[in-house]
């Protein structure tokens, strides 16, 4: 049983222990190169690249494995980015003359309590969407979803009268950066005589924690929760008449998924600091199911990949458009940013064309795929 | 008489204002294989599926001498009461042998789960070549076979059964016609819902039809299959 999730684990277990140092190594200095050779706004690319991963390795939870398609993940974000938010500013201090008497020292909540905080805050925001859409599948639940992460949103918006608690539309500001102990991730770091600049170790953090979800995932995907997910998503009577608890195992693909997000949000929050409802539209939770749908369902290096190329793509297109077109026609005909959301328009169509079961699908997935097309021709 | 591992009293399931079943009581002996025959839209599946508590109902079902009517589908998986979908219901995505793991999903006894795999791979030898095959590229027939199998490896006391022959070819459908007979042999009690009336009075030991969510008529197999009214509603005469 289980024999994907198995497999990853074997395979990563006989590649060569060169590989994984090589590997390692070139993850270490990513940053660097980048930063030397495209300048800072690419390693600061890379680290919203991190961040999308989690957010999509999250949202393969419940789209992926359970089948539950989810289109307000977005909100899950916001509540981990909400919560690390007012927890590391002054914000609720300058407003709660309660809450300034009880921290004199102002609010600065530690990493490592904020974190897991914002991943159970987000899991139990994520029991409350599944509980009341236990009966709802496909477009219905998609519909539920996406009225949820609209709810949240609004609320963020409005929650300033008459107790101000988000600041509304204007957001949150003076947010601490993260600090781990003693180290600030907002400002450049000596460490071992090497400079090594804010954004450098924002990527290190969010790399570790790329890691551990990844670690999470796989666990997880090959465990007995995991092939009960893959069983609702199969079909649901049957999975009942397994003796499956649907009920219970389908709130925990909520939970679990929106805690990812919330660990994202948190790290968000702490890397921006600022956060505003502006950050968490409908089209940010359109693109984390595009990630996710692009790469391959269900399969994490597929995942991986949809969330690299599609935080990576529309900037490279916004960096190209203008030097190329200037390069073809003597002047920048189409505005770049216009350009720059229609080429990655097109990518996805394209893609979704040619790759219906994404990019890196999962082995049995593509198979299947290939054998419905046999049928069909 | 032998104890009833069933017994259901008054079942009524109601969809909305409409009601599918009107109150029907019915039981099944330990041991006895007992049908369900009527047209399409009886209340038959509806039956099965509140008996599982897939469906909210009224009434009292008892199973194992117990009132079971509040229990959820998958604690009375784990009492041995055990559905066999309509329509098949395998794992399209899965592979044989992984479908019949998750038929095991309840049971924490490695050693007997893996017994009960070879007993499963006995009675059925197709599956035992088709183990790595995805299920959804099976036939139609290797279909139902493996969704019976499946239930078999949660040891089920109570087998329920809903149109096993449904858009089987004829020869598919005896086949598994024997596979039921050979699960009872070994003990197991079976509430079969069948269409093909025919069949299924052959098979089992007693029978109930269902008419417009009510039981109209009950008795032994043998002479449900001489009545001249179920003669000439069910069995084309």
């Amino acid at each position: 049983m289980g024999q994907p999730g198995k497999n990853i684990m074997i395979q990563i277990n006989k590649k060569p222990w060169w590989g994984v140092v090589l590997v390692a190594v070139a993850l270490a200095v990513l940053p660097f190169i980048t930063g030397a050779a495209f300048g800072p706004a690419w390693v600061r690319v890379l680290d919203f690249a991190l961040l999308y991963v989690l957010l999509s390795l999250g949202l393969n939870i419940v789209v992926g494995y359970a089948g539950l398609l989810d289109l307000g993940y977005v909100a899950f974000y916001a509540v981990g980015a909400y919560l690390y938010a007012l927890a590391s500013s002054p914000h609720l201090i300058q407003n709660f003359p309660a809450i300034a008497a009880l921290f004199p020292a102002g609010l600065h909540g530690p990493i490592w309590l904020l974190l897991p905080a914002g991943a159970l805050l987000a899991g139990v925001f994520g029991v409350l969407l599944g509980a009341p859409t236990l009966r709802l599948r496909g477009d219905y639940l998609a519909i539920v979803t996406l009225g949820f992460g609209e709810i949240v949103r609004i609320f963020m918006n409005n929650l300033y009268r008459p107790v101000n608690i988000t600041n509304g539309a204007q957001g949150i500001t003076q947010i601490d950066g993260i600090h781990i102990g003693s180290l600030a991730l907002d400002r450049t770091q000596n460490i071992l005589g090497l400079a090594v600049p804010s954004l450098h170790l924002y990527y290190y953090l969010f790399l570790a924690l790329v890691l551990l979800i990844i670690v999470v995932s796989v666990r997880l995907e090959d465990s007995r929760i995991g092939r009960a997910w893959v069983a609702i998503r199969e079909d649901e009577v049957a999975a009942k008449a397994c003796g499956i608890n649907t009920r219970n195992v389908k709130l925990l693909a909520f939970a679990m998924g929106a805690s990812f997000g919330g660990v994202a949000g948190g790290l968000f929050a702490g890397f921006q600091q600022f956060v505003s409802p502006e950050s968490f539209q409908l089209i940010d939770s359109i693109m984390i199911l595009a990630m996710v749908v692009l790469g391959g369902m269900g399969h994490i290096p597929g995942v991986i990949l949809g969330s690299l190329l599609l935080t990576g793509l529309p900037e490279l297109f916004r960096y190209s458009a203008t030097p190329v077109q200037q390069m073809l026609f003597g002047k920048v005909l189409i505005d770049p940013e216009t350009l720059r959301m229609l080429l990655f328009g097109l990518t996805l169509v394209v893609v979704m064309l040619y790759r219906p079961a994404g990019l890196w699908p999962e082995k049995r997935r593509s198979r299947e795929l290939e054998q419905k097309r046999g049928e069909a021709a | 008489m032998a104890k009833a591992v069933l017994d259901v009293l008054n079942l009524e399931v109601h969809y909305g204002g409409i009601a599918a079943v009107k109150g029907i009581s019915f039981a099944v002996e330990e041991g006895e294989m007992v049908c369900l025959i009527g047209a399409n839209g009886a209340g038959k599946t509806s039956t099965l599926k509140a008996l599982v508590r897939m469906l909210p109902s009224r009434g009292e079902i008892h199973y194992g001498g117990a009132r079971v009517d509040h229990d959820e589908s998958h604690v009375l998986v784990g009492k041995g009461l055990a559905l066999v979908p309509e329509g098949r219901g395998v794992f399209a995505r899965m592979s044989v042998a992984e479908n019949l793991a998750m038929g095991a999903y309840l049971r924490r006894d490695a050693a007997g789960v893996q017994k009960d795999l070879e007993e499963v791979y006995a009675l059925l030898p197709r599956l035992r070549e088709r183990q790595r095959q995805l299920a959804g590229t099976l036939s139609g027939g290797e279909q139902q076979m493996l969704a019976i199998g499946r239930a078999l490896m949660g040891r089920p006391r109570l087998l329920l059964l809903d149109e096993p022959s449904m858009g089987l070819a004829p020869i598919m459908v005896q086949r598994v016609f024997e596979l039921i007979r050979a699960i009872a042999e070994r003990g197991v009690s079976i509430l079969l819902v069948e269409q093909n009336a025919r069949l299924a009075l052959e098979t089992c030991h007693r029978g109930y039809v269902m008419e417009s969510g009510l039981i109209t008529l009950a008795d032994t197999a043998a002479k449900l299959a001489a009545d001249p009214r179920v003669r000439a509603a069910y069995l084309g005469e």
